[in-house]
């Protein structure tokens, strides 16, 4: 099998997200503490314990016409969005590479449940023959990914990994692999998720995985904080660029860093439960920072899954510690931008790279009184405002329903 | 019972509905396929419009047979009222 030894490189960024219409938005928004969290006013709501949603900054049909938004699920419209912000970005379309060897992976958790649910209404009210003919192109959890490929004319491969909320993780560690394989050129990787619908509040709710502070949307997501109650549900997409690094250069492409390294492990543990020390999240970590060639010391921030469940935040703290230490600043955006479940990886992907450009760690909104399990008090979690650093490499971890862990490495350009 | 002129207005406002073809280029002597870039599953949508429209049901066997604007305005004239 084919290796290639080029280091792989980040040449664009897409996203659609609470916080904003793009990855240049977004990230003005992060940085300025501002919240994507609202609670929802619709009738369906009331008898729901959560009621809180971080809704798209702006609708994907400001971006797509009526005809094209038609024939996609919500999840493949935002992931069209962010895709196509991130293919222009890199200048990737009219670099001249062959089709063939264009590929894309994009990750999703739940898929096209809109459209799932909807049409199942339609089947109950008017009977099988009114069920859309589009029905299942746009249900289907390679849907996103599909799309995507369309879009761009990518003929090297598409790929839907499917992990829950490590989907757009581990899209991003699938398009390092088909790099360093020489399965293809350039690949557009990331995660894309829209299920804001009653019927995945219903079942997150039973979970007791959703916060219920509904009468305080903003403090809500609360990540390491003593009071979290749950994740809030969001919904958007965030896609990035991979080239080979001598590639890129040749083309004078402009690079954000380096994907370094990946690590994926399972639990074996429990279907949704985390392992209460994070042992399977410490050894993907362990395996990326191994992947990268660099040692723990290496790493001056981490942007933590952290969804602001109360056994989650605390069993990634003592995988954050037992992998990378106490020295790296640690962030929890979702305090900001809820959860994007399958797009969440590919989001804080983007927030790593977007930190390493600019040398400044995001703050960690809503900790009034960091959680008491030693942990998190050992951590360098960076509350509040931004902090400057002077840091070379990034982790981003994520991790899914079904034990799945994803670790990724960034490195500077 | 609709005129052939009320029939290929509502055809067209079906084709602009669900497959964006401007009203001005919904005519007899176009194909769906070749000229107006309707897909097999528009196509299902657009019988199931003209059901909705007209009362008119398309059957599967006789939906593979209409080829342009024309076929479809035909089949419609024939099979209503």
């Amino acid at each position: 099998m084919p290796v290639n030894t080029t280091d792989v490189v980040v040449t664009g960024l897409g996203a659609t997200t609470p916080l904003g219409a793009d990855v240049a938005s977004t990230w003005d928004a992060l940085l300025a503490g501002r919240s994507g969290v609202t609670r929802i006013t619709d009738e369906w709501i009331q008898p729901f314990p959560a009621q809180l949603v971080a809704r798209l900054a702006q609708e994907p049909s400001e971006k797509i016409d009526r005809v094209r938004s038609r024939r996609l699920d919500r999840s493949q419209q935002v992931g069209v969005v962010a895709a196509e912000e991130a293919w222009a970005d890199s200048g990737a379309g009219e670099a001249g590479y062959d089709p063939l060897r264009i590929a894309v992976v994009i990750g999703t958790g739940i898929g096209g449940a809109m459209t799932l649910l909807g049409q199942d209404d339609i089947l109950e009210e008017k009977g099988p023959k009114r069920v859309s003919p589009f029905t299942i192109p746009m249900l289907m959890p390679n849907g996103p990914a599909a799309a995507v490929g369309l879009a761009i004319g990518a003929r090297g491969g598409v790929h839907a990994p499917v992990s829950a909320c490590a989907s757009g993780a581990e899209a991003i560690r699938w398009g390092l692999d088909m790099l360093r394989l020489d399965r293809a050129d350039v690949v557009l990787v990331g995660g894309a998720e829209a299920c804001v619908h009653p019927l995945p509040m219903a079942g997150f709710a039973s979970m007791r995985a959703m916060s219920t502070r509904n009468d305080d949307p903003e403090h809500a997501s609360r990540p390491f904080d003593a009071g979290r109650d749950g994740f809030v549900l969001a919904e958007g997409a965030a896609c990035l660029v991979l080239e080979r690094e001598d590639a890129a250069k040749a083309r004078g492409a402009t690079v954000y860093g380096k994907v370094a390294g990946a690590g994926a492990t399972s639990d074996g543990y429990d279907l949704v439960a985390p392992h209460p020390e994070g042992e399977g999240a410490q050894r993907a970590i362990g395996a990326a920072l191994r992947d990268a060639g660099m040692s723990a010391s290496d790493i001056g921030h981490v942007n933590a899954h952290a969804t602001s469940t109360p056994v989650g935040d605390v069993a990634e703290a003592a995988a954050i510690l037992g992998a990378v230490g106490d020295h790296a600043a640690v962030t929890a955006t979702k305090s900001q931008t809820g959860h994007l479940l399958g797009a969440a990886g590919a989001l804080e992907s983007v927030f790593c790279l977007l930190a390493l450009r600019d040398q400044v760690v995001p703050g960690t909104a809503n900790i009034e009184q960091l959680d008491e399990a030693p942990a998190v008090q050992k951590l360098d979690i960076v509350r509040g405002a931004p902090r400057k650093a002077t840091f070379s490499a990034a982790v981003n971890d994520s991790f899914g329903f079904g034990g799945h862990n994803i670790a990724l490495v960034f490195t500077r350009a | 019972m609709s005129s052939t002129a009320e029939i290929q207005s509502g055809l067209a406002e079906i084709l602009e509905e669900v497959a964006g073809v401007a009203p001005a280029d919904a005519t007899p002597e176009k194909s769906f396929t070749e000229d107006l870039d309707v897909d097999s599953l528009s196509m299902v949508e657009i019988a199931t419009a003209v059901e909705d429209k007209f009362g008119v049901a398309i059957p599967d066997d006789e939906l593979g047979g209409i080829k342009t604007v024309g076929d479809a305005i035909s089949f419609i004239e024939k099979n209503n009222g």
